[in-house]
């Protein structure tokens, strides 16, 4: 009992933390600052992913992540004028609008969710899925790979192509 | 503190509460970048979903975690391609306030 | 033998014991042993990192022919602790202009991310908090949290100099970020996991040492590595003669000592990661058991600190476009070389197993 109620907790604990830094982030005046939060969003996504047993992906989420993020941070600071002149409009007039639109939206998921029964598997989750996942990547999924190394690839020529000063 | 186990209904409920909150800022924020963050928001609530259901419904598959995986390498390949565009409008607009940019041709 | 994990088992038998005995739930014992084991790890790395702040401070003496700290305790050994209580007593200055909430969490971010790399650093035989099956990943993860936190001083302060610090600090470590993880691979590649624990494990003697089959590989770790933890040559982002003390410019008294501390710790996992790795971790050169594992952990470490110190002392730095071109037109193409030479090491010796 004692086990499931720390787990309860931390449960919750990194749910506040989640949605808490997504409210920030999408509010934040100061672009920066939702940078930072983003980043508290994040780490915490990947504390989730460990509560789910998925430590290769909590890993691979702070190491792709953080490097995101910061470059998002930079990009923020050099593009943005008045970064954090607080009187600045940060959102647009259609606020009002897509606040009901959200929340018609999460009503809406909340009433799809609330108790809907999912055939749980009672089959334990594999101890070690790093090797499971690794294994799974270069065999049944080697084809996604592949094509996602082309993605990304085809990205990052993109990426030169498009913001090169001619 | 009420003793009911998380299921799997708790971790779909969190990824929807940060699906919406995404969503929100996307439609509201006026920076292009906000915009970019505001998507790795909802990308984040999806790979949370996906990790769930590959937790609970197939654990043997770890179908969710892979197609998790796949999700993050996009969204980092999306991040390079967006953050590209961003500084190419910034050079066309002088600024990157997405209610300005009202023309598609120059 | 000298081996410390008894003694821990120990001590730690006789404190559940001890809490059992005055009616403390399961639970709670549990939550107070991880405490116990968070305070006891940066404990450790605190002492260690003092020992270094001193410890660097003659060899440099020693390299410009000087004597260094000489006064507090034998040969200054406990000058870093008077410093530190100086740096303590000293007035916290703030700007007016800062972003504070950001100034104010820069150097905790920085901090904790340098102290939570030893999770899984394995000390010595059972000395490892918790062997993670992707312990490799997880060390490469947080370390480049650091970069985060260089940001937000480097914005925080409000400042240019610290703004150009933070600046060229994100871009030196998510560069060298890339060809370090590339390098690790070829260890990665060679012992099929990713658990320290297991790494180490598998290199019991001399000629096990993944170094003799990863040269390559360590050469760029190692270069990289000091990048990471923006050592000179590499020490752009705080380079003193050009933009006078980089992100650290506002900073001082705790929070100056933090940064400092951090840069040491980072110091440290370098160094760690490399000995692991590539150079048998805790186990002796000489088979499994040679003398106490933690002795021979901390002797390889501190030598590549001392390396790390020899480089800072007589290397000049870099100009900030050839680190880059380093990082990406040097470093990067050496990485991926290494790969394809390791698959095809392992395609063409190993493949018979």
């Amino acid at each position: 009992m004692t086990e499931i109620s720390l787990t309860n907790l931390t449960f919750y604990i990194l749910s506040f933390c989640i949605i808490a830094g997504g409210i920030f982030t999408v509010s934040s005046r100061n672009l920066f600052h939702s940078a930072v939060f983003l980043v508290f969003t994040l780490f915490s996504v990947a504390g989730m992913f460990v509560m789910l047993n998925a430590y290769l992906l909590a890993a691979i989420q702070v190491l792709i992540y953080v490097g995101a993020v910061a470059m998002l941070m930079i990009f923020g600071v050099m593009l943005t004028t008045r970064l954090a002149d607080v009187r600045l409009r940060h959102v647009n007039e259609q606020s009002w609008p897509a606040l009901a639109i959200c929340g018609f939206f999460l009503a809406f998921l909340v009433y799809g969710l609330w108790d809907t029964p999912f055939t749980v598997s009672g089959v334990p989750m594999p101890a070690d899925t790093a090797h499971a996942l690794g294994t799974l990547l270069m065999t049944k999924y080697v084809l996604p790979f592949e094509v996602v190394s082309l993605l990304l690839l085809a990205a990052l020529v993109g990426a030169v192509v498009i913001a090169k000063k001619d | 503190m009420d003793q009911v186990p998380i299921g799997l209904n708790h971790y779909l409920m969190l990824s929807g509460v940060l699906f919406t909150v995404g969503i929100f800022g996307v439609l509201t924020r006026r920076n292009a970048i906000a915009v970019l963050m505001s998507t790795e928001l909802m990308f984040n609530a999806a790979n949370i979903a996906l990790v769930a259901f590959s937790r609970f419904v197939t654990p043997a598959a770890l179908t969710g975690q892979i197609v998790a995986m796949f999700t993050i390498i996009v969204a980092a390949a999306e991040a390079t391609v967006a953050l590209a565009i961003v500084l190419l409008i910034y050079r066309s607009f002088k600024g990157i306030n997405v209610d300005r940019i009202n023309f598609m041709k120059w | 033998m000298l081996e410390l994990r008894g003694i821990i088992d120990a001590i730690w038998s006789f404190i559940v014991g001890l809490l059992a005995g005055l009616g403390i739930p399961q639970w709670a014992i549990e939550l107070v042993g991880y405490a116990l084991i968070a305070v006891v790890m940066f404990g450790v790395v605190a002492v260690i990192v003092l020992f270094l702040v001193w410890w660097e401070r003659k060899v440099s003496a020693k390299m410009q022919d000087r004597l260094g700290p000489m006064r507090v305790g034998w040969h200054g050994i406990i000058q870093t602790i008077a410093d530190a209580i100086k740096l303590l007593q000293k007035e916290d200055i703030t700007p007016k202009a800062i972003d504070f909430p950001i100034h104010f969490w820069a150097p905790v971010v920085t901090f904790v991310a340098a102290f939570m790399v030893y999770v899984t650093v394995p000390f010595g035989k059972g000395l490892i908090v918790s062997d993670l099956s992707v312990g490799v990943l997880y060390i490469i993860a947080i370390t480049t949290f650091t970069v985060i936190g260089l940001l937000m001083a480097g914005w925080g302060s409000n400042n240019k100099y610290s703004l150009l610090g933070g600046f060229r600090s994100a871009a030196q470590v998510v560069s060298y970020e890339v060809p370090l993880s590339l390098a690790l691979l070829g260890v990665i590649m060679i012992s099929q996991t990713l658990s320290l624990g297991t790494i180490v494990t598998q290199q019991d003697n001399l000629l096990k040492w993944y170094v003799w089959r990863q040269p390559l590989g360590f050469l760029i770790f190692w270069i990289a590595a000091t990048a990471e933890c923006n050592r000179t040559p590499f020490d752009l982002p705080e380079a003193d003669s050009e933009l006078v003390a980089g992100f650290v410019t506002e900073y001082s008294g705790m929070k100056f000592a933090m940064f400092f501390l951090a840069e040491f710790v980072n110091m440290f996992t370098a160094s760690v990661v490399a000995v692991t790795l590539f150079f048998g971790g805790w186990m002796s050169p000489f088979g499994p058991d040679f003398g106490p594992s933690w002795m021979w952990f901390l002797g390889k470490t501190m030598f590549f600190v001392f390396v790390l110190m020899w480089f800072r002392w007589t290397y000049p730095r870099l100009r900030v476009d050839q680190l880059m071109g380093f990082a990406w037109k040097v470093l990067l193409p050496l990485a991926f070389l290494n790969i394809l030479l390791t698959g095809l090491g392992i395609y063409l010796f190993d493949g018979l197993k």
